[in-house]
């Protein structure tokens, strides 16, 4: 099979290194050659962050450049917006409706633009949007953003759902388990 | 065979582990960090974090001489601290293997420049290997020992940060550990004076065409033969990026040793391809080595000096493709990096900006107050210079002395800010230095450093005194402030600012993400009594924007710090419950 490439996208400290981890676990268990890219340091403190997951037989560069992501699992609009342009020709955008401010926008010196999804939608390209914020409260924390995200775009790939739960089993830790396995299954159920 | 999906710096701890290491001493440092963090979690292995690379380097070649197999990793800008034990333990070598990881970052995720650390190699005439996956960086790891103690001389492991933070499939065996080696006094192989060194030299110019010659056939600088149309000559990452964006239309020669190089091994593989490019990252270092030895090659006439390579940029390069995109025509703000909500750095900053003074920076998560709307750092060059540049700064201008602060975190002090506090003593500069002591190595990801107490596995150990240590080092003056407490930030760096003597004022609250810090509920705005003033906005809290005119508090972020309520005239904004 070709190379499949996914793009999780957010600002640091919402969870995406987590969400990748999760995903690799999962991609594995099914015999995959994975790699998954993660950056740490500085970009982590509330700048724009992103992590490439790939797999496929032999997978080559860890990372993901302009037209070639197959999946964007954005956990906020704006950055969305911002990587859009990784999007491969008939690759799936999952976006969550959570709206973080930049330190521009905060301090005035810039504006957060309206309509960030429809003008995603307006390009073309395949647009899921999520409420995950409402479902991670509705799990147990505002902090399984993530783990919903990720059940929302699970719904939409071909894996076992006993993959995905034996993946979050080996990645969250043991106190936050049954959080971590409702806050996927509101995720994958609200794309179904 | 078991394998598991690492990190390349969990693979590299892992490959070291496997060689039975015995001893590890590093200073934290993006991308290198998380190689000592995971070697700390074998307990076969002795490791700790070292105040600074240069002490961790010389760790490692103690223990080596010692007869036990010896690590220090740093990141490249780290290397430049250790340099001066690295160019001599090139001239003794060692007893037991050394190997010494260092982490470039192309690109600059995390750090101050791009230097690329292949002609440290070359410098110190120490052979420097690459890997490019992380199943290399663990087999890597361990054939870095045997050839250290083959040829007698530390070996360097170089990584970039996508090699360092990426994740791929490595396969795990076995720990072999030979022991400790017997150590024999011998001063002629130990003692570098003069006449001893000279003889050294020798050895070590030797070496090097030793290693050439076992470079020629080395079995991690392998020849892939494809379409001979496009030759390939590539190390570490950029063989990646190569394999995916030319597959089987080219061949490559790829360089798992890049110090030193092979001559003929090159020319053959030359000889063989129509058109031959060097693929590196960062400067032409392998290039120069082909042209050098009239091998016609193309590269960065063709590529960049600047940042990372990609498959994108080889395949545009070479093939003339690009992959097609779509954009949305919105104007996308910028999304920097800030303090976090919480961060004990933003009360001392507003504090400082209220004071309209310079401020010479340093090397951690306080640079971001160099960002707006605190735009407070004038100057960040290295680990430890914001001292010594407040020194020269005070010194070159006495007259603005009070209009000028350094700021250094407490792992930066104990690194190399405590050596410019020392000059500042001896050469009586009125410099007023804030220790920024959030009681651990923040922007790293939270390592243990000598004032918290703790070593690299937890457990407790001495802790440096900030406040005792500036005192022996000839500082008379000596202030400890909450961060959270504005006016107190304010008063007591009024004073001291103002002073006619050298001080130091310590601003020590813990990094409010550290597990044991209890945070408050969030705060909240009552928006009957908020009048959009807008005052809360300038301490740059994320936590923190303005809806419909009125300023509001995210919960998912707030730690109930408490610092803005303290700007707010209207006391809008209220405790959480």
């Amino acid at each position: 099979m070709e190379t499949k490439s996914i793009m999780i996208v957010g600002v640091g400290g919402q969870g995406t290194l987590l969400a990748s981890r999760l995903l690799g676990a999962a991609l594995l268990s099914e015999n995959y050659d994975v790699k998954v890219s993660e950056v740490h340091g500085m970009s982590q403190r509330g700048g724009s962050v992103v992590t490439y997951v790939k797999y496929g037989e032999e997978v080559f560069s860890p990372i993901v450049r302009e037209g070639q992501a197959d999946f964007i699992l954005a956990f906020e609009q704006l950055e969305a917006a911002r990587w859009l342009p990784f999007l491969k020709k008939g690759g799936t955008m999952i976006a969550n409706s959570q709206k973080i401010d930049p330190m521009p926008v905060v301090i005035g010196n810039a504006q957060y633009p309206d309509g960030v999804l429809d003008a995603i939608r307006a390009t073309g390209a395949d647009l899921v949007e999520a409420d995950a914020l409402t479902l991670a409260v509705e799990a147990g924390s505002p902090k399984a953003v993530n783990v919903v995200l990720i059940g929302v775009m699970a719904a939409r790939m071909d894996l076992p759902y006993e993959v995905w739960e034996k993946a979050i089993r080996e990645t969250v830790p043991e106190k936050f388990l049954e959080m971590n396995l409702k806050a996927f299954k509101l995720g994958f159920e609200s794309a179904k | 065979m078991e394998k598991k999906l690492l990190i390349g710096n969990e693979a590299v701890a892992r490959g070291l582990y496997e060689a039975g290491l015995r001893v590890a001493s590093s200073y934290p440092g993006t991308p290198s960090t998380e190689i000592t963090e995971c070697v700390a979690k074998y307990d076969e292995i002795y490791s700790e974090w070292a105040p600074n690379e240069k002490v961790a380097m010389e760790v490692a070649i103690g223990a080596a001489i010692a007869g036990a197999r010896s690590f220090c990793a740093m990141k490249h800008v780290g290397l430049n601290v250790a340099a001066d034990p690295l160019f001599t333990a090139s001239y003794t070598g060692i007893n037991a293997g050394m190997v010494i990881a260092v982490a470039d970052d192309p690109g600059m995720h995390s750090s101050q420049n791009e230097q690329d650390s292949r002609h440290y190699a070359k410098a110190s005439k120490i052979m420097m290997l690459e890997p490019s996956d992380s199943n290399e960086c663990l087999q890597y790891a361990k054939l870095a020992f045997e050839l250290s103690e083959k040829f007698d001389t530390p070996v360097i492991l170089r990584l970039t940060t996508r090699v360092a933070h990426s994740r791929s499939l490595a396969a795990i065996s076995e720990r072999v550990d030979n022991g400790l080696l017997e150590y024999k006094k011998d001063p002629m192989k130990y003692v570098m004076m003069p006449g001893m060194a000279i003889k050294k030299h020798i050895v070590v110019e030797q070496r090097i065409l030793d290693q050439v010659a076992w470079a020629e056939t080395a079995v991690i600088n392998t020849e892939e033969i494809n379409s001979t149309d496009i030759g390939v000559i590539t190390s570490g990452i950029t063989y990646q990026y190569a394999k995916e964006a030319l597959g089987k239309n080219a061949s490559y020669l790829k360089l798992g040793c890049v110090y030193p190089l092979p001559v003929e091994k090159i020319k053959a593989f030359a000889a063989k391809c129509k058109k031959v490019y060097v693929l590196e990252e960062l400067d032409p270092f392998v290039e120069e080595h082909c042209k050098q030895n009239g091998i016609e090659v193309i590269g960065k006439e063709a590529f960049t000096l600047q940042g990372e390579y990609s498959q994108s940029l080889i395949k545009q390069v070479i093939l003339g493709e690009t992959d097609a995109f779509t954009k949305t025509d919105l104007d996308i703000p910028a999304r920097p990096p800030v303090l976090c909500a919480g961060c004990p750095h933003r009360g001392l900053y507003y504090a400082l900006k209220k004071l309209n003074v310079t401020v010479s920076g340093d090397i951690g998560c306080y640079t971001l107050g160099a960002l707006p709307p605190l735009g407070m750092v004038d100057t960040c060059v290295c680990m430890g210079a914001s001292v010594s540049a407040l020194h020269g700064r005070n010194k070159a201008d006495a007259e603005n002395a009070k209009k000028s602060v350094a700021v250094i975190g407490d792992s930066t002090f104990m690194h190399s800010g405590v050596t410019g506090l020392i000059n500042i003593a001896y050469n009586q500069s009125n410099s007023t230095v804030i220790i920024l002591d959030n009681s651990i190595t923040g922007m790293t990801g939270h390592q243990e450093n000598p004032t918290t107490g703790k070593t690299i596995k937890g457990d407790p150990t001495t802790a440096v005194s900030l406040e005792l240590l500036a005192r022996a080092v000839g500082i008379d003056r000596v202030r400890v402030i909450d961060p959270y407490n504005l006016k107190e930030c304010e008063d007591v760096l009024r004073e001291e600012i103002a002073v006619d003597a050298p001080s130091v004022v310590i601003s020590r609250r813990p990094c409010a993400l550290l597990k044991y810090v209890k945070h408050n509920p969030p705060m909240h705005v009552n928006p009957d009594k908020c009048v959009g003033c807008k005052m809360c906005m300038k301490i740059g809290c994320p936590a923190i924007s303005m809806k419909n005119k009125k300023s509001v508090i995210d919960f998912t972020q707030c730690v109930g710090c408490n610092v803005c309520s303290q700007l707010c005239k209207f006391d809008a904004i209220e405790e959480g419950k």
